[in-house]
């Protein structure tokens, strides 16, 4: 079974708290720490009384444990065949990592049993040993905070020569592509990762670069009409931004969403693709970008 | 009447309310009250100290509305995990569990069951109101963690020894568990390895991350055992249209899941109408495995050859195909278009007409279900050619709609 007491976060804070005690450390603001970083804002109220009151008899009035070792659990059944479904997904290609103690273990599910059937088919090169090796380097000049000196293909295709910082990586399930996100080089913040031709780690200064530019957010109102379904099909194809809706009557509602600026051209597309059903209210030059496609659309004789 | 616990005995009862703060969020605490108002206080209260920073509420004409909102580029842990997290247990489970993985801590270790008991006994003897367990409570904690994989036990004439799994290497790549967390089927199972990691630090984010599915990753468990084991299973599923909940009994074969809107659905051989339909795993609950199904490679097979008709999930007669084509103007300028095309294009092919028009044709079983897609094409589309000449003109009559909405000042609100 998921659902199991074994993988909470009750045990888990538990299970450090216990660590602490066996290793001397008792200070109750600490131990409190412990139970925050792994349980939830009501938790402080049980965890540390229930053991200090005995009710856990995991720890005695003088802040000793009967425990003798540091608490660790084998990996369940669960893990081990979850683990062994993930080695043989592609992507798992990018990290370097021995799965063979896996080998008598039945996986979860196979690469045969799902499909993500609306998936983009021009993803990232899973299998390319030099898109591999790019993906690693990038990783641990991240993990390292590294410049990186790169040849790559510009979106005219040609080659360019650029150095960055990267600060982490974004993946889109959609593109099936990772995005290097970077303090900042002269293509912007942000390179897919096919785009890298070959990197490596330099020693420049990466003070230099800063940090990584905020991103301009923005809002955008719809009106859903709640016609074949639309209503639930809209809130589960936007539940990916930050959002509030409202119910204006039985077939009418608003939603409002805050979305990153650059994305905008893509969020116009979405927000087409409903059709009728969902009408932007706000802001007008939003409204505008889906006027001056329908204005194009009258032009091309269709209807 | 119980006091009220931030843990949960059933996960089931909390999959519905957390579905609608995080989907909806605009229902209002008399419409979630209709059952009992206390349970809704008191799932609310949970999901409030679970997920606190992504709870908000609004007051509405109906009430209070809560919701949860997330910006899911921003966060790196699908929060709704969390919720997987609160199984609740006895105050016996808790020390029991610790106990009992303390004295086996080595795989070496090998105990019989009153052995073991001597052993909690001594652990006990310090507090003032010992615990005190008896055999048949300790067999039945060992029995469970038996079936979890985390002990072992061997017979060795008529005694049983008790031992800890033997010792599996974790993953110590964090950056590969919270990646696959986060993107593989239930990742949940993921996200409980990397518990044990204090000092992973996030540097792989998301776009276009759908969260909800964490939330059905039980049902998905038991699906994925079945499609392994060729078995068939019985289940609850919600029936959008009618509001009612009937059981039914299908044979998995496949999970279907949209990177676009994050659902999942079930395609599956129903065994009362004899046909391979969808279903939406976030509509199935009460999932239990049924016996093995002698005819599920035939199936399965069935479904594989009919893969090339499918745009998403629907699936009919393949005597009953519906031609879809349609054109559109590309400028010299937008070559992204054509690629487009070609990288968006699930089955069909793309022509190219002449220097500036492009042509897309497939069959489908639904021509409704590439609407959308066409849809995304509106200011350069030219030419239709529906089999379907109602959902054609459905088509047109929508873009016409849209017309009066944007360009002739209709449509306020």
């Amino acid at each position: 079974m998921i659902f199991s007491e074994v993988y909470s976060a009750y045990f888990n804070a538990v299970a450090e708290i216990i660590t602490c005690l066996i290793n001397g450390k008792t200070d109750d603001k600490m131990l409190l720490g412990v139970v925050e970083r792994h349980a939830f804002s009501d938790s402080v109220l049980t965890v540390l009384p229930s053991l200090k009151s005995q009710k856990w008899q995991l720890v005695r009035p003088d802040m000793t444990t009967p425990i003798k070792h540091t608490p660790t659990m084998p990996l369940t059944e669960l893990q081990k065949r979850w683990l062994k479904a993930i080695s043989l997904d592609p992507r798992v290609r990018l990290f370097d990592i021995d799965f063979s103690h896996l080998a008598d273990v039945k996986p979860l599910f196979t690469p045969d049993d799902y499909v993500v059937y609306d998936v983009y088919a021009d993803g990232d090169s899973y299998y390319d040993e030099q898109y591999i090796k790019n993906f690693r380097t990038v990783l641990y000049a991240i993990k390292h905070n590294k410049t990186l000196k790169l040849d790559v293909v510009n979106r005219f295709g040609k080659p360019a020569k650029l150095i960055m910082l990267p600060k982490h990586l974004e993946y889109s399930e959609k593109d099936d592509k990772f995005r290097v996100i970077s303090a900042g080089h002269r293509f912007g913040n942000t390179l897919n990762m096919a785009r890298i031709l070959k990197c490596r780690v330099c020693f420049g200064d990466a003070e230099y670069f800063g940090e990584e530019p905020e991103r301009e957010k923005k809002t955008l109102t719809l009106r859903i009409t709640d016609d074949r379904n639309a209503l639930e099909r809209t809130m589960l194809h936007f539940a990916h931004f930050e959002k509030q809706a409202e119910r204006i009557d039985d077939t009418h509602y608003l939603l409002t969403l805050t979305y990153y600026a650059n994305d905008e051209t893509e969020l116009v597309i979405r927000v087409l693709s409903f059709g009728p059903q969902v009408q932007v209210i706000a802001p007008d030059s939003f409204k505008n970008l889906i006027a001056e496609r329908l204005i194009k659309q009258k032009s091309c004789g269709l209807i | 009447m119980s006091a009220y616990n931030e843990l949960i005995k059933n996960f089931e009862k909390i999959r519905a309310y957390m579905r609608d703060f995080y989907v909806y969020g605009f229902k209002s605490r008399a419409e979630y009250s209709q059952k009992s108002s206390r349970s809704y206080d008191d799932e609310r209260r949970r999901v409030e100290s679970w997920l606190g920073e992504y709870m908000h509420f609004v007051r509405s004409r109906e009430g209070k509305n809560m919701f949860i909102s997330i910006d899911s580029r921003v966060i790196s842990h699908n929060p709704l995990y969390k919720a997987w997290k609160t199984k609740s247990f006895t105050d016996r489970d808790i020390t029991l569990h610790f106990m009992i993985l303390d004295i086996l801590h080595n795989p070496e270790i090998s105990l019989t069951i009153s052995e073991i008991l001597d052993y909690i006994s001594d652990y006990l003897d310090s507090f003032s109101e010992p615990m005190c367990f008896d055999e048949s409570t300790l067999r039945k904690k060992l029995k469970e963690y038996i079936s979890l994989g985390i002990i072992v036990s061997k017979k060795e004439g008529r005694t049983v020894y008790y031992s800890r799994a033997e010792f599996t290497p974790v993953i110590e790549d964090t950056d590969a568990l919270h990646f696959f967390s986060e993107v593989a089927p239930c990742g949940v199972i993921g996200s409980y390895l990397l518990d044990k990691h204090s000092e992973h630090k996030d540097r792989i984010f998301f776009k276009h991350h759908y969260i909800t599915s964490a939330l059905d990753s039980q049902v998905l468990y038991i699906l994925f055992n079945a499609i392994s084991q060729k078995k068939s299973v019985r289940a609850n599923n919600y029936i959008r249209h009618t509001k009612k909940t009937i059981s039914i009994t299908i044979v998995p074969l496949k999970v279907f899941i949209s990177a676009q809107n994050g659902r999942q659905h079930i395609l599956a051989y129903d065994l009362r109408t004899g046909h391979i339909n969808p279903f939406r795993i976030d509509y199935l609950s009460g999932v239990e495995l049924l016996g093995e199904c002698p005819e599920y490679d035939k199936y399965k097979s069935k479904l594989n050859a009919m893969r090339k008709y499918m745009w998403g999930v629907t699936y009919g007669r393949e005597d009953k195909l519906q031609y879809v084509e349609f054109t559109i103007k590309v400028e010299p300028d937008e070559q992204f278009i054509v690629n487009r095309l070609f990288r968006e294009k699930r089955n069909g092919t793309v022509e190219k007409i002449d220097d500036s028009h492009y042509r897309f044709y497939t069959y489908l079983y639904d021509t409704n279900e590439i609407l959308p897609w066409i849809r995304t094409f509106i200011c350069r589309i030219t030419k239709l050619n529906f089999s379907d000449r109602t959902i054609e003109n459905k088509f047109k009559k929508d873009i016409e709609k849209m017309y009066d909405m944007y360009l002739s000042g209709g449509g306020e609100l």
